[in-house]
């Protein structure tokens, strides 16, 4: 894992300070709130429903054992202990007072974490592939890169007050699991002739314009990234629309200039960019990926696994992969367990599992876009134990990329901006499909529920997505299908009119039960929608 | 009515313009009229408040109820978790949203 040096310490150090010295201004009256907006926002900071809400960047989703620990400790002594893992990764407290702030970031800076550009017009946290350095289909470990980037992007002096969020997220592998072509820009790490580069695609993006990236460029040389990443930043920054943030994002610019104008116009400043210089020294990029490079693992280890008790083979088959070292395997962790809230851990669990990360993991874990966990590290002796351990605390479901497996944003419980409640929804649904085998009979198929037209919870990925609306007052809800965010990304669509929360319980059955029916051998659900289309499950809907 | 509400400028906390102060309780809420523009100006000027609107809501059998689900949620807390509601020993206190 990457470890600060001294200079990274003390800049977020330093930011501290400065925004404790803005909190004390705020709550003293020398700072209006319409003054002290931007700033709390710059340090993750909002006001949601219920509270301030606090967003802590976890730079790609890796957190060693003391950062989970110090996430547990925020939450207990701070929050009303627990907190919620995002879809970008990061890590959510929802009762926040303003008066803790800084000493939360005090604390989170001890353990090299922070809040810094969670938030506002800016490079957000980069994303990466949750398996990053253990998945055997990855050309190198992508998290180097990841990490260069969060360098070149905190406090970029030119691309700190963009037209809107943007936001960058690296793989390297054919697999995408991290709806790498649903970011503003995104990379995929490539070898051509022996050499690594990046195929880069830019103007992906959810919210109510959703985008699949185009390519752009099929091959940047791995010494240029950060080059050509400043010329696409630039092109956006110096045309995107400051004028309407819904049509802000680099997605919009790229659909309204053209694909092709954009490459053009990228290419010219690359061509600029690659006279100046801005290319990082090969000592920095090198330092950096010494961090990455892979542990000590053990040898001559046992791939045997006792699979006696059918509970725990149940969950080997389910939440245990392939890791790249003889001996071992990545362990999911199911933040989803029936009628639990998607995405939220205790205090207690959060200790426990950087206990389990530090005991088993090679002190490392990572918090995936589908707000779940992974151990990446876990020798395959010790998976009953670890099946164990999260048996006790309420974490052993499996349902990894089941129907029960759901991505929810907060919704309306929690979020200003909502319409509706996704979190009641993805209870009723996991009830409804809470059978083992059943869930195990529909297979891989993948529901997102979001609150609103923003998209936290990338319905429009979904290959069964929800979307929450207002209709005059009353909650209601939108069905789409077909979307994806893997490696065959693609948009869902609505199947019709909306339906009422039970009701779109109902029509998920109806929709299930056709896949059932029509599906051939070998197909998941998403095959069966695409080779049937949407009139047979319209018809199965409505009628 | 008109209720007024908004944030704690410190806690965070949801509060309710009880005619002589805040109040955490939606029931305590005061009928603004058309003040509410002007006290929320005057209580974030003190520093009392922070975010703060007039909404629609109405005198039921329960007590005030605000005309939108989202400010029935503000003045309950989430649905999905009764223990950190203002009700929490009510598990069905979620309905009263609906």
């Amino acid at each position: 894992m990457y470890r600060y040096d001294s200079y990274d310490q003390s800049i977020v150090d330093a930011r501290v300070e400065e925004f404790r010295d803005q909190t004390q201004r705020r709550l003293s009256g020398a700072l209006t709130e319409d003054q002290f907006k931007p700033l709390r926002l710059m340090n993750g900071l909002y006001l949601q429903l219920h509270a301030y809400m606090l967003r802590v960047a976890i730079p790609y989703g890796t957190l060693s054992g003391k950062q989970m620990r110090k996430l547990g400790e925020i939450a207990a002594k701070y929050d009303r202990g627990y907190g919620h893992f995002t879809t970008r990764q990061n890590l959510q407290y929802n009762w926040i007072k303003l008066a803790d702030a800084p000493d939360i970031l005090a604390e989170l800076a001890t353990v090299e974490m922070h809040a810094i550009q969670t938030s506002g017009n800016c490079i957000r946290n980069i994303s990466s592939d949750q398996y990053a350095g253990v998945s055997a289909d990855e050309i190198a470990d992508p998290r180097p890169w990841a990490e260069l980037l969060r360098q070149w992007s905190s406090f970029h002096p030119e691309f700190t007050y963009l037209p809107r969020k943007f936001k960058i997220c690296v793989i390297a592998s054919d697999d995408d699991r991290a709806a790498m072509r649903l970011h503003d820009i995104g990379l995929k790490l490539v070898s051509k002739d022996g050499v690594i580069g990046a195929e880069v695609y830019a103007g992906g993006g959810m919210g109510r314009t959703p985008m699949v990236a185009p390519l752009i460029r099929d091959f940047v040389p791995e010494e240029e990234i950060i080059s050509y990443l400043e010329a696409c930043l630039r092109v956006y920054n110096r045309y995107g629309r400051r004028d309407n943030k819904y049509k802000a994002r680099i997605k919009i610019l790229v659909h309204e200039i053209g694909v092709e104008e954009y490459k053009r116009q990228v290419e010219e400043e690359y061509a600029h960019m690659r006279t100046l210089g801005l290319n990082p020294p090969v000592e920095e990029l090198d330092r950096i990926r010494a961090f990455f490079a892979p542990p000590a693992y053990e040898t001559d280890l046992s791939d045997a696994i006792d699979r006696a008790d059918p509970a725990f083979a149940l969950w080997v088959d389910r939440q245990v992969v392939a890791h790249k070292a003889p001996g071992y395997a990545i362990v999911n962790i199911s933040l989803k367990p029936l009628d639990g809230i998607p995405g939220d851990a205790s205090a207690e669990q959060i200790a426990r599992i950087a206990d389990l990360a530090e005991r088993y993991s090679l002190d490392e874990l990572r918090v995936t876009h589908v707000q779940n966990l992974v151990l990446p590290h876990v020798k395959k002796a010790d998976l009953p134990a670890i099946w164990q351990a999260l048996e006790e605390i309420g974490l052993a479901e499996a349902n990894l990329d089941l129907i029960t497996d759901i991505i929810a944003c907060p919704g309306l419980d929690y979020c200003a901006l909502a319409n509706a409640r996704s979190i009641p929804l993805a209870q009723k649904i996991a009830q409804r499909f809470a059978e083992a085998e059943r869930q195990a009979e529909l297979g891989e198929l993948k529901v997102k529920i979001s609150g609103c037209i923003n998209a936290c919870g990338h319905h429009h990925a979904g290959h069964i997505g929800i979307l929450g609306v207002d209709r005059r007052g009353v909650e209601n809800f939108q069905l789409s299908l077909g979307g994806s965010g893997a490696e065959d990304a693609s948009l869902g669509q609505i199947t019709g009119p909306g339906f009422s929360e039970d009701g779109v319980v109902d029509a998920i059955e109806k929709v299930t039960d056709l896949y059932l029916a029509e599906r051939e051998s070998g197909e998941r659900f998403l095959d069966t929608y695409r080779r049937i289309g949407m009139k047979p499950f319209k018809e199965a809907i409505y009628g | 009515m008109k209720i007024l509400t908004g944030n704690d400028l410190s806690s965070g906390d949801v509060i309710w313009w009880a005619g002589d102060g805040w109040s955490r309780q939606v029931g305590d809420s005061a009928d603004v009229g058309d003040r509410g523009d002007d006290l929320a100006r005057a209580e974030e000027a003190a520093l009392r408040v922070v975010g703060a609107y007039v909404i629609d809501a109405t005198i039921t059998d329960d007590g005030v109820r605000p005309a939108h689900i989202k400010d029935r949620i503000r003045a309950l807390g989430p649905t999905v978790r009764p223990d950190l509601t203002l009700k929490p020993n009510d598990a069905d206190a979620g309905n009263w949203v609906i």
